[in-house]
């Protein structure tokens, strides 16, 4: 059959399908059935923490705009990490960073390194094409391409040569149900995206990024442009997702920090000023400049 | 300061006066235009109506007026147009994909952009200079089809360039980013993406060239066209195997302009009247491609939007 590279599909696909299946169905209380790669040397509850991505001592240029200073950050593997702080801070460059979308910005720079299960992406050795299957990434204006949605959700395996009609329909359905968007479009595959509600068009970008089950979710302000009930629904979707994936958001509304993110990261001015457990961060911040913004002095 | 009400009202009546003088003006000037083109259309028309018939299209050149025709001339015009197309569109929107999505922008890409947009200015009859010398002489393709098509897509290569740039141009960068991160190459992205949504923008360009490209005189005439030509070209569709001849690339040719130009250069009037009618002819063709272009635009641009 077909492999698919590090992207998690190295086992034989349909017997994966299967296995989906039955997670799909499972009840949100049994969070570890819904893991990709289950580790049975690992005890269920006492799980160790892995960080996935290392940024170490990364400073970015936009031309001579130095963007961010000296960052040293870990994402811990399968948890929800939230970057917060005002506009310009450097969050949203900081999150293209980490599968090298500011490659396609003119006149950039980044010196540091930034590890993916400890490889340096920024290495020459490093395919920015598979790093990005493996950091998929979800913008803050929904783009669905002006296709079907079908044809939207499969592309990421089109383009690697999957054109199976059956697995592409079973990779379709279960990413738009873990999108939380198949019980609305499930009749309508091939109706065109952009005819969706701006709600559903986000969930379908989601939906796109599931399908070839990337590790790490990036995701760019994914609601800032979304009414309250679709936003409900975004986040309700993150908290599920982050069993199987890690995720990282960058978001304006530190309410949804709170409620998404396990960890949440404050930046200022290109620096990172304090990273903790959500619940710390908010209650009882170390540093003064976090604590004037999530209370509302400034930004 | 003295903003009283009073030199507020003035002035609003003022811009009011403006805008109603504008309207005029504007109004006056597309009149202009318009009333120039029907003026043009009427006066081929009240020549040339009578002597179009189904004769005039499959008829030779001719020494009596009556008896002319245009079947060297259109067949002719039809087969330059398919080498023109062939040469100048794969070039084109190769050159205009790579100048916007693949090469770097330096001091050398911006050089020849520079370049590009003078070329669409150099003044035809030099391109066909240049091809009397590079495609008859240099390269021996002689006074033929093929001479003539490469001549007329190397005319129309800029505008062909500028209009995939510019219709590549209208594609959001959300669409690109939107298939990097998902792995997509740039020549998947490309292919996948930015060509299909900026296919109605190229068409329409492509299109509009082309119409240009067929009432192009001077540079034809400058390679040696045929003023006066009794015989087709040979079939590129043959009955015996292999059933296809690429024969008539080499063959001599003459085009719709030209023939209205050798039968305006005749003293008779009768011969005035078949060039009025192949003019009003052509300005049909050229008429009918432009619709096909805006219906191309309407199509997509109907079908796709972010």
């Amino acid at each position: 059959m077909v492999a698919i590279g590090t992207n998690g599909w190295n086992t034989e696909p349909l017997g994966g399908m299967m296995n989906f299946q039955e997670n799909i169905d499972a009840p949100k209380t049994k969070p570890l059935a819904l893991m990709k790669q289950p580790d049975p040397t690992r005890p269920e509850q006492a799980q160790v923490e892995r960080s996935i991505i290392e940024v170490q001592d990364v400073n970015f240029y936009y031309g001579s705009a130095h963007a961010l200073k000296s960052i040293n950050i870990e994402i811990p593997e399968k948890k929800a990490t939230a970057f917060i702080g005002p506009s310009g801070c450097g969050k949203t460059t900081l999150l293209r960073c980490l599968n090298r979308m500011n490659d396609l910005i003119l006149n950039t720079r980044l010196t540091g390194t930034v590890q993916l299960d400890g490889k340096d992406i920024y290495d020459s050795s490093t395919d920015v094409i598979n790093l990005r299957r493996r950091v998929g990434m979800i913008f803050q204006k929904w783009n669905p391409f002006p296709k079907s949605i079908y044809e939207n959700v499969v592309y990421g395996l089109r383009i690697v040569g999957i054109n199976n009609r059956g697995f592409l329909d079973e990779v379709a359905e279960k990413s738009l149900r873990r999108a939380a968007l198949w019980d609305e479009v499930k009749d309508n595959l091939s109706k065109a995206a952009t005819d969706l509600s701006g709600g559903q068009q986000q969930r379908l970008c989601i939906a796109r990024a599931l399908a070839v089950e990337p590790e790490v979710l990036l995701m760019d302000e994914p609601c800032s442009a979304l009414d309250p009930i679709s936003t409900a629904k975004v986040e309700e979707l993150i908290h599920e997702l982050k069993d199987t994936f890690t995720i990282v958001i960058v978001t304006h509304n530190m309410q949804q920090a709170a409620r998404c993110a396990d960890r949440t990261a404050f930046f200022y001015l290109g620096e990172l000023i304090e990273i903790g457990d959500t619940a710390k961060l908010f209650t009882a911040p170390e540093q003064r400049q976090t604590e004037d913004y999530i209370t509302g002095r400034f930004g | 300061m003295d903003i009283s009400k009073q030199t507020i009202e003035k002035h609003l009546s003022g811009n009011r006066r403006f805008d109603a003088f504008f309207t005029v003006v504007g109004l006056l000037s597309t009149f202009v235009g318009m009333i120039t083109l029907a003026a043009l259309l009427f006066d081929l028309a009240s020549d040339g109506l009578g002597r179009i018939s189904p004769q005039f299209f499959i008829s030779f050149p001719s020494r009596f007026a009556a008896q002319a025709g245009i079947l060297s001339a259109w067949v002719g015009t039809v087969l330059v147009m398919i080498v023109t197309a062939l040469a100048a569109i794969p070039m084109g929107v190769g050159a205009g994909v790579y100048l916007e999505e693949y090469a770097p922008k330096n001091w050398l890409t911006g050089l020849i952009e520079i370049n590009i947009a003078n070329l669409a200015g150099v003044p035809s009859i030099v391109y066909g200079l240049m091809a009397l010398g590079l495609f008859v002489y240099q390269f021996g393709f002689g006074q033929s089809v093929l001479s003539a098509g490469l001549t007329l897509a190397l005319l129309i290569l800029p505008i062909v360039i500028v209009a995939t740039r510019e219709s590549i141009r209208a594609v959001p960068l959300s669409m690109r980013e939107a298939a990097y991160a998902l792995g997509a190459t740039k020549w998947q992205t490309t292919k996948d993406h930015v060509l299909p949504y900026s296919m109605g923008g190229i068409l329409t360009g492509v299109i509009i060239a082309l119409s240009r490209a067929i009432g192009e005189t001077a540079p034809l005439i400058t390679i040696g066209a045929l003023t006066f030509i009794a015989f087709l070209p040979d079939p590129p569709i043959k009955g015996t195997f292999p059933f296809i001849s690429f024969d008539w690339l080499w063959s001599p040719f003459s085009v719709m302009p030209i023939q209205m130009f050798n039968w305006v250069s005749r003293p008779q009037q009768e011969f005035h009247l078949n060039a009025a009618a192949t003019g009003l002819i052509l300005m049909g063709m050229t008429l009918l491609m432009n619709a096909v272009a805006i219906y191309f635009r309407y199509r997509f641009r109907k079908r796709i939007k972010w």
